[in-house]
């Protein structure tokens, strides 16, 4: 019944988003009915798309949980991105720069690599933070685009094959690629248990407990003893390394190299699935895959309908916008209101 | 005199820096009048879109509501003003459906956190994407519109050596912006409109009680602050490039609110800041004319955003933003 009650907002969220959007493409001149069945036949019938979907699921579960985990801490990252892009990068890199490793050896470390390349980059708009008070929205926003030249710079002047025109690393070895299993992605796997491992991290560990402490009253965990500088730094790191995560499984078992491009708007899509899940780890996996289905299933909305494939970036941003309203969540939970984080209250000040 | 004397010593690394850029800059011009002055034009042309957006955030801020949303607000815009434009062809209907756009936009976040109460820096976020979802799904590629705003002389200013190229031969939203930090200077610092918007963003209870209508200013703040993000939305699309491309703000929303924060919430100060930041931008062109740094083109593409995040990190803890923000106010 819990359960139940608090997925009524997301559940109404995607069903106003669904209608708005059907409206649009009413309007635009095409079926609603015709672009919806597309959608459903694109992304979950038959079991070489179901696993398309779970693939391309797999980055938008990382990247929701990024931006879930810094929530939980009060921070809001909106460097997925960003950070996403330094995982897949250094796990391209470390793919096919060490050769002659076993796959056991291999494959994790490449994973890890990317990781702490996301961490790193996720660390820095902590430490901005936590000693100088720069807000991690802004800060996080520019390291998007520090991270997407420097990328073409890595990729132009110290990774790049020669002959290749493109900018791109090389192919990575066997020995690093994420299999997978039939039609699931092992990736998807790897993305599934991270979810678990936030949600018992958040709730029966002592640094999760801070993690939220902090989130929810900076003031009270610091008088409490909690360091609140260095939770902060944490957090960031670790939203980071989430990100990282998801960038690497897409390097190591989708492209099999780094492309520039690939994340074009995983940061954002992050954003709304974790507002989607109202910041629950293990809620993030369906929307995630609700989000991904879209994702999937927009060129034979296309081919099917004659909509433009755009229009699911539409109905993402609709469901946000429904999810975010603060009236519809305040029909449903008139009582839980104590336990919104603001995310403006220390806006410019240390 | 003695007060004068005072204030340059006070701004003394200001004015240091400043006269450092315009040596680098006439060394970068290979000491010629032309290129210099082509650079010092283009760091006006550059600084345009950035104090606009800048003014729209401070409108927003000093009432007390955080803009994470210009963004969104300038790429709205730029769209309608551009499809708008390619419709009519009129270059003035479209800046105005631009403007109207942004003032739309801002009555939407004003919806979001005045009438709503949600959180502001979620509802900011939201109009980014929603922004960049519905330009994108409604954009047709190869959509043209034939001219750009015309470059406008003012009379015989204009013939002024460097001077005149550099303020007063420019496009029409350039000199808006110029006339609009003036104006927002004044309204803010000596009209009662501007000591209402103030009050209620330092302490709205305070300022109700003397009978201010906290939500009606913070509307009103928010429309006509949105209205500017439009006109910046409309100079990307209308006046420096003559086309629509996805997400051609390309952060310059982001960089609009540094701008704001290193010119600390004052017009003035925000002008010279767009100034610093549009001068990176302006630099660019001609590191790549002389052949400096040709071989990295990417991490001169990155100093806008590097200078953004160092004038972050460290100038935010030595300026004060107005002291409600970032709170929904609820009559008691």
């Amino acid at each position: 019944m819990k359960i139940l009650r608090s997925a009524l907002v997301p559940i109404i969220a995607v069903v106003l988003a669904l209608l708005a959007g059907a409206l649009l493409i009413q309007l635009s001149g095409s079926s609603p009915r015709e672009a919806y069945s597309a959608l459903f036949e694109g992304s979950f019938v038959g079991w070489e798309r179901f696993g398309t979907t779970l693939e391309k699921a797999t980055p938008l579960i990382m990247g929701g949980l990024a931006v879930a985990f810094a929530f939980k801490g009060g921070l809001f990252n909106i460097g997925g991105q960003g950070q996403l892009l330094f995982g897949a990068l250094i796990a391209g890199a470390a793919g096919y720069g060490f050769t002659g490793l076993p796959w056991i050896i291999h494959m994790p470390l490449a994973l890890l690599l990317g990781a702490a390349a996301g961490a790193a980059w996720g660390a820095i708009p902590g430490v901005l933070k936590a000693t100088r008070g720069a807000h991690e929205v802004i800060t996080t926003i520019m390291l998007n685009f520090v991270a997407a030249n420097m990328a073409e710079w890595l990729c132009t002047k110290v990774w790049r094959k020669p002959g290749d025109i493109l900018v791109r690393t090389p192919m990575i070895e066997g020995s690093a690629e994420i299999p997978t299993f039939g039609n699931i992605p092992l990736g998807f796997l790897i993305a599934v248990a991270f979810a678990f491992g936030m949600w018992y991290l958040l709730q029966k560990t002592t640094f999760g407990f801070e993690v939220r402490s902090v989130g929810l009253n900076p003031n009270a965990a610091s008088y409490a003893g909690i360091s609140t500088k260095r939770i902060v730094i944490l957090t960031m790191a670790i939203s980071g390394f989430l990100a990282g995560i998801g960038g690497s499984i897409e390097t190591l078992g989708v492209l099999g190299r780094y492309e520039p491009g690939f994340n074009a708007g995983l940061g954002f899509d992050g954003i709304t699935i974790a507002l989607l899940a109202r910041t629950n780890p293990i809620a993030v996996i369906p929307s995630a895959v609700l989000i991904a289905s879209m994702d999937a299933s927009a060129s034979l909305m296309q081919f099917k309908a004659g909509v433009a494939p755009e229009i699911t970036d539409v109905i993402e941003a609709l469901i946000l916008l429904f999810v975010a309203t603060p009236i519809i969540v305040r029909w449903f939970f008139k009582s839980r209101q104590g336990e919104e984080i603001s995310f403006g209250a220390n806006w410019g000040s240390s | 005199m003695n007060s004068l004397f005072e204030r340059i010593i006070r701004l003394r690394w200001w004015i240091l820096i400043f006269l450092a850029i315009i040596a680098f800059t006439i060394f970068a011009g290979d000491f010629r009048q032309d290129p210099t002055t082509a650079i010092l034009a283009a760091t006006l042309r550059h600084s345009t879109p950035l104090v606009l957006g800048a003014l729209c955030g401070m409108l927003c801020e000093r009432s007390g509501v955080i803009n994470i949303g210009i963004e969104g607000q300038m790429l709205m815009s730029a769209f309608v003003g551009f499809t708008v434009t390619a419709a009519t062809s009129s270059l003035y209907l479209g800046v105005a459906a631009g403007l109207a756009c942004g003032m739309l936009m801002g009555a939407a976040l004003g919806g979001l956190t005045v009438s709503l109460q949600g959180d502001q820096i979620i509802a900011g976020t939201v109009l980014n994407i929603f922004a960049l979802g519905l330009t994108s799904f409604l954009y047709t590629p190869g959509e043209t519109i034939h001219s750009k705003t015309p470059r406008i002389n003012v009379g015989p200013l204009a013939d002024i050596p460097v001077i005149g190229k550099i303020f007063f031969a420019n496009q029409p939203i350039t000199y808006v912006s110029l006339l609009l930090v003036a104006v927002i200077w004044y309204s803010l610092f000596k009209t009662t409109w501007g000591l209402r918007t103030r009050a209620i963003g330092e302490h709205p209870s305070a300022a109700e009680t003397v009978g201010v209508s906290v939500a009606k200013m913070r509307y009103l703040n928010l429309i006509i602050g949105g209205g500017i993000a439009g006109l910046a939305g409309a100079y990307l699309s209308l006046e420096a490039v003559g086309s629509f491309e996805r997400g051609m703000t390309n952060g310059k929303g982001f960089v609009a609110l540094a701008v704001m924060i290193f010119g600390r919430w004052n017009p003035v100060g925000a002008w010279g800041a767009a100034l610093l930041f549009g001068y990176t931008n302006a630099i660019q062109t001609q590191f790549q004319f002389r052949g400096w740094l040709t071989g990295h083109p990417q991490f001169i593409g990155m100093i806008p955003f590097i200078v953004t995040i160092v004038v972050l990190a460290g100038f935010v803890g030595r300026a004060r933003p107005p002291a409600a923000i970032g709170q929904p106010y609820t009559r008691e």
